[in-house]
C-alpha cells in the first residue's frame, strides 16, 4: 500500500498544454502515473500527449472519472483553480506553484470548509515538489528515479531535502511507500499531521521521516499528536539551526517570527513528545534505520 | 515588504483610519517648510527606517519651535540609528516625517496579522500602548483582547466593539476606534498586507481616536497585483546584495561566517548552512538557486558569494530534480576559472555521473564530495586552510 496516490490513481493535469506541465506530465506517465488527460480553459476538444484536454474540471471529471489532479497555475490564477478541483469534487489536488499570495490561501482553505469532511479535497502544496508512491504513481517534479520501492514514509516542507532522505534510504539499502511534500508557504493545503495520519493507517509504512524547517507551529502540532495516537516510529529533523531570526530563508514560511519557530525550539518540541530527532540531516537514512531495528 | 511608517499612514488614511497631518522631508529646510504647512506649535520629527523601536532609540523628537524641527532634523538626517531590531550595525536615516504633535489621554495598541496556527486574519488589541504587545502578553495577558475574522463574512462591527469596548473606551470613542478598526481590516485584505501594527493608537482629550504610528508589511507573493504598494519599495533599506540576487531569480541572505553556499532549495540549503556548523564551521550566507540551475544563474550565484570579502570556501550543494547536475555541471565549470578561494561540490541526483565526469575532466582543483556530510567536512577544512587551493589569483 501507499497513502494518497498508486498504480490505479486517475490523473488530470490543469495548466496541462503550458511548458512545464507538458515536461513534467511526460515524466508522470513515463513513471506509470495514470494520466487521463488535463485542463486548459479555451483549448477544451484537443488531444495533448494523446490525452483529452477539457475546458474545466468538472468536464474532465464526468469524462475521464479523474480523482486526482496536478496543478501547474501560475500564481495569480492558482487559487481559482484550487477551488475549481475542489468543486468538481476531485478527492485530491497537488500544487506545484511557487508565489501564491497567502490570502488567497486562506480563502481556498476556507472554501474547502463548505465541503463535509468525507467529500472535502486533500490540497497538498502549494509550492511543493509534489507526491511519490515509490514505483507506483508520481503526482509532482520529483526525479523518479531516486525513490526506491520500501517501508518508510516521507512528509517535507522542503522538495530537495525530502529527495535527500529517499537518496540516504536507498543508499542505506532501505526504501519508500509515499513521499509527500507539503510545501514551503505560511498557509498550505495540508500539513505533517494530515500525513501522519495517513502513514499511521497505511500497513506498508512501518516508520515515518519528517522534515520540517523554522516557522509555523505545524511540526509541533504534529509532534504532539505522535505522541497521543502514533505508533509507528517518527524521525524528526528540522532545517534552519542557523537562520537568523526575521530573515525570510528562501520559502515564504521559511521566517522565524513567532515563540516556537526556531529550528532549535521545534526540535526540542519534537524531542519532548518522543520522537527520534535525527543530528543532522546526513544522518536521516542511518537514524531511520536504527528506529526500525528499534522496532522490530 | 516593509513600508515606511509615513507610507504606511498614508495607506491607511485612504481606508480612513485618522492619522495626524504630517509630511515627508529630505533636508532640515524640507522639514521646517512641513512644519510651517502644518501649523501649531508642536511637532514631531521622526525618523523613517524600516524598524520598530525608533523611540527609544533617540528616532523620535518633539519640537516646540520652527529651530528646533531644523535642528532635528540636521540630527537626524544621516545618522546611523541603532534600535533593538536593527542589529548593531544600525540604519542609516534618508528622510523625516514631520507630524503635528497633539495632547493624549491614552495609549493603547492594535495589531492585525496572518495567522499561521488559524490560517486566518487575527485582531489583537491591548489597552497598554506604546509597550511590545510580547510583552504585553507576558505581564498582563488580561489587558489583550482578541478576534479572528472568517474569511468568506469578513471582519464584522460588532467584532470590532468587541474590541474597543473590551479596551474601555466610552461610546464617543468606540464608534471612533470602530472606524480605526474596520479601517486598518480592509487595508489589510485589499492591500495585502501580513502584518498591520498601530502602536500607539492614542484616545485624545476630546475623545478622537489617532494612529500615531503605524507599521505595515505586505506578502511579496502579491506584489504582481498591488502596484501602489510595491511602489513604496525603498532600496535604501536592503541588502544590496539581496536586492542584486533577486534581479537574478535568486534568494540570498548574508550571514557572518566564512563558507560560501550555493545550494538548491530552500529547505536543502538551510540543512547544508547547519551541516556546515555541526562540522565545527560557519556559513557565509543562504543561497537558494532554484530549480533551473542555468550557467547564467549560477555565475550569478558564484559573483554574490564572492562580492562577501569573508568567504574562504565555496560549498555548491545540488540535488538534481528538474534540473541535471550535467548542466550545472558545465555551469559550475565556467564560473570556476577564475576562483580565488577553494570550491568544494557535491552532486547528487538526475545525470549525476555525467556532471561527476565534467567536474573531473574540467582540469580545475575543484574538492568533490558525494555525501552530504563529506561535503560540509571538506568545505569546513578548505576554509581552514587544508587541503589543496585553487589556482593563484588570490591577491
Amino acid at each position: 500500500m501507499s497513502i494518497l496516490i498508486d498504480e490505479s490513481t486517475r490523473v488530470i493535469v490543469q495548466g496541462y498544454t503550458g511548458d512545464k506541465a507538458t515536461f513534467h506530465a511526460k515524466e508522470m506517465i513515463d513513471y506509470g502515473t495514470k494520466v487521463v488527460g488535463g485542463v486548459t480553459p479555451g483549448k477544451g476538444g484537443r488531444t495533448h500527449l494523446d490525452r483529452p484536454v477539457f475546458d474545466t474540471v468538472k468536464e474532465a471529471v464526468k469524462a475521464t472519472g479523474a480523482e486526482a489532479s496536478l496543478a501547474f497555475v501560475p500564481p495569480p490564477y492558482a487559487a481559482d483553480a484550487l477551488m475549481e478541483a475542489a468543486d468538481a469534487g476531485l478527492r485530491l489536488v497537488c500544487i506545484i506553484t511557487d508565489g501564491i499570495p497567502a490570502q488567497d490561501m486562506m480563502r481556498v482553505k476556507r472554501y474547502l470548509r463548505r465541503y463535509p469532511r468525507e467529500k472535502r479535497t486533500t490540497v497538498v502544496g502549494p509550492n511543493c515538489a509534489g507526491i511519490i508512491s515509490a514505483g507506483k504513481a508520481m503526482l509532482g517534479i520529483m526525479p523518479g528515479h531516486i525513490y526506491r520501492r520500501g517501508n518508510v514514509g516521507i512528509v517535507s516542507r522542503s522538495g530537495t531535502l525530502g529527495y535527500e532522505a529517499a537518496a540516504q534510504l536507498t543508499a542505506m539499502g532501505l526504501g519508500v511507500t509515499t513521499s509527500v511534500g507539503i510545501g514551503g508557504d505560511p498557509i498550505n493545503g495540508s500539513s505533517f499531521l494530515d500525513h501522519l495520519m495517513l502513514f499511521e493507517q497505511d500497513r506498508e509504512t512501518a516508520a515515518v521521516i519528517m522534515i520540517g524547517e523554522i516557522g509555523g507551529p505545524q511540526e509541533a502540532e504534529a509532534a504532539a499528536w505522535v505522541k497521543a495516537h502514533m505508533k509507528k516510529p517518527v524521525i524528526g529533523y528540522v532545517a534552519g539551526v542557523t537562520a537568523p531570526k526575521g530573515r525570510r530563508m528562501g520559502h515564504a514560511g521559511a521566517i522565524i517570527s513567532a515563540e516556537g519557530d526556531t529550528a532549535a525550539e521545534k526540535t526540542e518540541i519534537m524531542r519532548s513528545f518522543g520522537l527520534k530527532v535525527a543530528p543532522s540531516a546526513a544522518e536521516l537514512g542511518t537514524t531511520v534505520a536504527q528506529a526500525l531495528s528499534r522496532a522490530r | 515588504m516593509d513600508v515606511h511608517e509615513y507610507q504606511a499612514k498614508q495607506l491607511l488614511a485612504e481606508f480612513g483610519v485618522p492619522v495626524p497631518p504630517g509630511g515627508v522631508a529630505y533636508s532640515p529646510d524640507q522639514a521646517v517648510y512641513v512644519a510651517t504647512e502644518l501649523g501649531g506649535w508642536h511637532w514631531a520629527v521622526k525618523a523613517q527606517i524600516h524598524s520598530g523601536g525608533r523611540g527609544k532609540a533617540g528616532g523620535v523628537k518633539l519640537c516646540r519651535t520652527y529651530h528646533d524641527v531644523a535642528e532635528a532634523a540636521t540630527a537626524l538626517l544621516g545618522a546611523t540609528l541603532v534600535t533593538a531590531q536593527t542589529g548593531s550595525a544600525g540604519k542609516v536615516v534618508h528622510r523625516v516625517y514631520v507630524e503635528k504633535a497633539e495632547p493624549f489621554e491614552r495609549e493603547l495598541y492594535l495589531g492585525l496579522v496572518l495567522d499561521r496556527k488559524i490560517e486566518r486574519i487575527r485582531l489583537i488589541a491591548s489597552a497598554q500602548g506604546g509597550m511590545e504587545i510580547e510583552e504585553v502578553a507576558r505581564s498582563n495577558p488580561q489587558a489583550i483582547v482578541e478576534q479572528q475574522v472568517d474569511p468568506a463574512a469578513g471582519l464584522q462591527p460588532f467584532q470590532a466593539r468587541e474590541l474597543a469596548f473590551g479596551l474601555g473606551l466610552n461610546m464617543k470613542q468606540v464608534s471612533q476606534a470602530v472606524t480605526t478598526i474596520l479601517g486598518c481590516y480592509r487595508a489589510f485584505r485589499d492591500l495585502d498586507a501580513t502584518m498591520v501594527e498601530i502602536n500607539p493608537l492614542v484616545v485624545t482629550r476630546d475623545d478622537r481616536v489617532l494612529a500615531l504610528d503605524a507599521k505595515m508589511s505586505f506578502d511579496d507573493n502579491a506584489l504582481f497585483r498591488r502596484s501602489k504598494v510595491s511602489e513604496m519599495r525603498d532600496a535604501a533599506e536592503e541588502d544590496p546584495r539581496e536586492a542584486e540576487a533577486q534581479n537574478h531569480g535568486l534568494n540570498y541572505v548574508g550571514l557572518s561566517g566564512d563558507i560560501g553556499c550555493i545550494i538548491n532549495g530552500a529547505g536543502l540549503a538551510m540543512a547544508t548552512m547547519d551541516m556546515i556548523k555541526h562540522a565545527g564551521g560557519e556559513p557565509a550566507n543562504f543561497l537558494d538557486v532554484g530549480g533551473g540551475a542555468s550557467p547564467e544563474r549560477v555565475a550569478a550565484a558564484f559573483r554574490l558569494v564572492l562580492s562577501d570579502q569573508n568567504v574562504k570556501a565555496i560549498l555548491v550543494n545540488i540535488f538534481a530534480g528538474i534540473n541535471r547536475c550535467d548542466w550545472v555541471a558545465n555551469g559550475v565549470c565556467q564560473a570556476a576559472k577564475n576562483l580565488s578561494v577553494p570550491l568544494v561540490v557535491r552532486l547528487a541526483g538526475t545525470h549525476v555521473a555525467e556532471g561527476n565526469r565534467i567536474v573531473r575532466e574540467s582540469g580545475l582543483p575543484i574538492i568533490t564530495a558525494s555525501t552530504l556530510a563529506e561535503a560540509a567536512e571538506k568545505a569546513v577544512a578548505a576554509a581552514r586552510g587544508e587541503g589543496p587551493r585553487l589556482g593563484s589569483a588570490h591577491s
